[in-house]
């Protein structure tokens, strides 16, 4: 099963870099969401896929048992999930004011703050 | 009552943003609040260095939860000396804002965005905690975000786009680097994996997570070849932003490179420090060029940040304690110089009406001699003028690169030095001595009284460190070479960390693959 997830993992990041040689700046946001999508997958992966056995204390024991889940990564995964939309809807809201700004979403023709002239 | 102190650099700012968000509509009392909680910050991380200095790492644990299992903040010489120059830096550009940052800006909530920045920072400098570090860096990257973008100039979102796009890419790198690590030793706790990764079976895998941590970090610390996003973005936002960026945001990324590969990554130095003084040697040169092909005093001194950066990467990579201490001094002389260079390229714009290219300055010393000599300061130590304080930070890295009889480091080095001397050559020439093109440039009196004062007062302030760094160097060597021996040899913060019980390493993540293997 983890090999499986593992080659999935590899398949949202080879999609999400296919999206950053995109000129269109949306795409390239578009392969992020992939991008941080595929870490968070990894790190679930990296606590070892244990379904169907929650990370409950049982009665009378001090620690967590052998082959039950690893609530840590879970932890992990939920503190990146919320930065990585916070982080998110402040990108989507910037690259929005600058196409009001600028015009364009196309990378390459973005050039106000390194003009070509002044190299 | 120490794990407050230990806890203060992150509660200071933290409280100061949060008073300054109270009285969101009260941007007088924002300007307040920003100098008391930033002049509080000095005097606190004063403390807590004399502190470490005297009675060795320091360490608090969140919660009383003990390590490895709590997160914990841990203080070495280091991370107090690195609290302490940005808690001036703070300070310094707090004061610059009183006069640079407009009015716009200030009801856009800069100073509790500067103050949440600062958290960021000084949370980086204090953790213990690698997933910890995580969240400081996206502290760190959300307010740089915003700070950036706070005026919404065409220019300012432009370079914003390309900030975060990277940035985003960097953290994602780093989060993986770190899910991976965690996968390997089952511990994220800095000193816990310092004990269990060197007993991790597979090497090859520890190496390639060593790389991804050069990845991420080196995108923060913009370092060939992923330096490209900085001279595009750091000379677009307001002054005061410009100069706390250029000072402390790449050295972050720096830093994180010093402590995780002298304290975890040290298994396989041939390979990653290896790739490292590439890096370095890479960084220096084309930062160095790129200053010099650029025609604006603010563009070539975007790329001075980039070839500076490559110095402290050799260090780190020769890893000797002459280079590891020569790094740590030349981080402390780099913060104050680029802070002043860039606050006092906010001054000369200024003056020459609100543009740098070089087509438009001239005339300087005529109308600003005192301002000139201030600024001279900042630039011959840029170039590496005795006896200022880049001198002495580069003296001591190309004596242990020569020690180690790296002649290639070296002469890359040099030669980088030799280039950004001419760049000052030319700034100067360009700046001071040319006749201005508008015939008469004008004087730091056209400022107006308060503001010439906010304006002038923190490069005096950062122009009289350096001097004193250049003539009297040695208390700061003697600091630098108790945080190198503290970085070479770890076992002090090991100890402080874990406690001086001796714990045997078991690989929670090996045993967990066991134990899996046995279930159905």
């Amino acid at each position: 099963m983890e090999t499986i997830m593992a080659f999935a993992v590899g398949g949202m990041v080879a999609g999400a870099v296919y999206l950053f040689l995109s000129r269109q700046l949306l795409r390239v946001l578009f392969g992020v969401i992939l991008l941080s999508n595929a870490v968070n997958v990894a790190i679930l992966l990296v606590g070892r896929l244990t379904p169907g056995q929650a990370p409950l204390i049982g009665q009378g024991q001090e620690v967590l048992g052998q082959g039950l889940a690893n609530p840590l990564p879970q932890a992990l995964i939920l503190t990146a999930i919320v930065i990585g939309f916070g982080l998110l809807s402040f990108v989507l809201a910037l690259v929005y004011r600058g196409y009001q700004e600028l015009g364009t979403l196309d990378s390459s023709q973005m050039r106000t703050a390194e003009p070509e002239d002044a190299v | 009552m120490i794990a407050w102190l230990v806890a203060s650099p992150i509660l200071v700012p933290l409280t100061t943003a949060a008073l300054c968000a109270v009285f969101w509509n009260r941007p007088s009392l924002q300007r307040v609040l920003s100098l008391t909680g930033s002049t509080l910050l000095l005097i606190l991380a004063g403390l807590l260095l004399a502190r470490v200095m005297e009675g060795g790492v320091q360490v608090a644990q969140m919660g009383s939860w003990a390590a490895p299992f709590g997160i914990i903040l841990v203080a070495d010489t280091l991370s107090a000396l690195m609290i302490l120059i940005a808690a001036v830096m703070a300070l310094a550009v707090a004061v610059y804002a009183l006069g640079d940052v407009d009015a716009v800006r200030e009801r856009g909530g800069y100073h509790i965005i500067f103050q949440v920045l600062m958290v960021g920072v000084c949370g980086s400098f204090i953790t213990g905690d690698l997933f910890n570090l995580y969240v400081w860096f996206e502290v760190m990257l959300i307010s740089s975000f915003v700070l950036l973008s706070l005026g919404g100039t065409k220019e300012q979102i432009d370079g914003a786009i390309k900030y975060a796009a990277i940035n985003l890419i960097a953290t994602a790198c780093f989060l993986l680097a770190v899910a991976l690590l965690y996968g390997v030793t089952g511990t994220l706790n800095m000193a816990d994996l310092a004990v269990r990764v060197p007993h991790v079976a597979n090497k090859g895998l520890v190496s390639t997570i060593a790389v991804l941590f050069i990845i991420a970090f080196g995108m923060k610390a913009a370092v060939f070849p992923f330096f490209f996003w900085l001279p595009a973005a750091y000379h677009t936002p307001a002054v005061a932003v410009q100069a706390i960026f250029a000072g402390l945001l790449t050295k972050v990324g720096v830093y994180a490179l010093l402590r995780c590969f002298t304290l975890i990554f040290t298994g396989d130095m041939g390979w990653t420090h290896g790739i490292l003084l590439w890096i370095a040697g890479a960084t220096m040169l084309t930062g160095a060029l790129g200053s010099l092909a650029v025609r604006d005093l603010r563009r070539a001194l975007s790329w001075q940040v980039v070839a500076h950066i490559g110095y402290m990467i050799m260090g780190l990579a020769i890893a000797t304690p002459l280079a590891i201490a020569g790094t740590v001094f030349y981080l402390v002389h780099d913060i104050v110089v680029k802070t002043n260079l860039f606050l006092g390229a906010g001054v000369v714009r200024r003056l020459s009406g609100g543009d740098t290219s070089y087509a438009k300055l001239g005339g300087l010393f005529t109308a600003a001699p005192i301002l000139c000599i201030v600024l001279f300061v900042p630039l011959a130590s840029l170039a590496g003028f005795p006896p200022f304080s880049g001198f002495w930070s580069k003296l001591l890295l190309v004596r242990a690169g020569l020690a180690v009889e790296n002649w290639a480091i070296v002469a890359a080095a040099l030669v980088t030095g030799l280039l950004t001397f001419w760049l000052v050559g030319r700034l100067w020439a360009e700046m001071v001595w040319k006749a201005n093109p508008d015939g008469d440039a004008l004087g730091t009196t056209s400022l107006g009284g308060a503001a010439r004062v906010a304006l002038v007062a923190p490069l005096v302030l950062l122009s009289a460190i350096t001097v004193t760094i250049g003539f009297y160097a040695e208390p700061l060597m003697r600091v630098s070479a108790m945080a190198a021996d503290g970085l070479v040899d770890p076992q002090a913060y090991i100890d402080a960390v874990l406690g001086a019980v001796p714990t045997t390493p078991t690989l929670v993540g090996a045993a967990d693959t066991a134990a899996m293997e046995v279930q159905p």
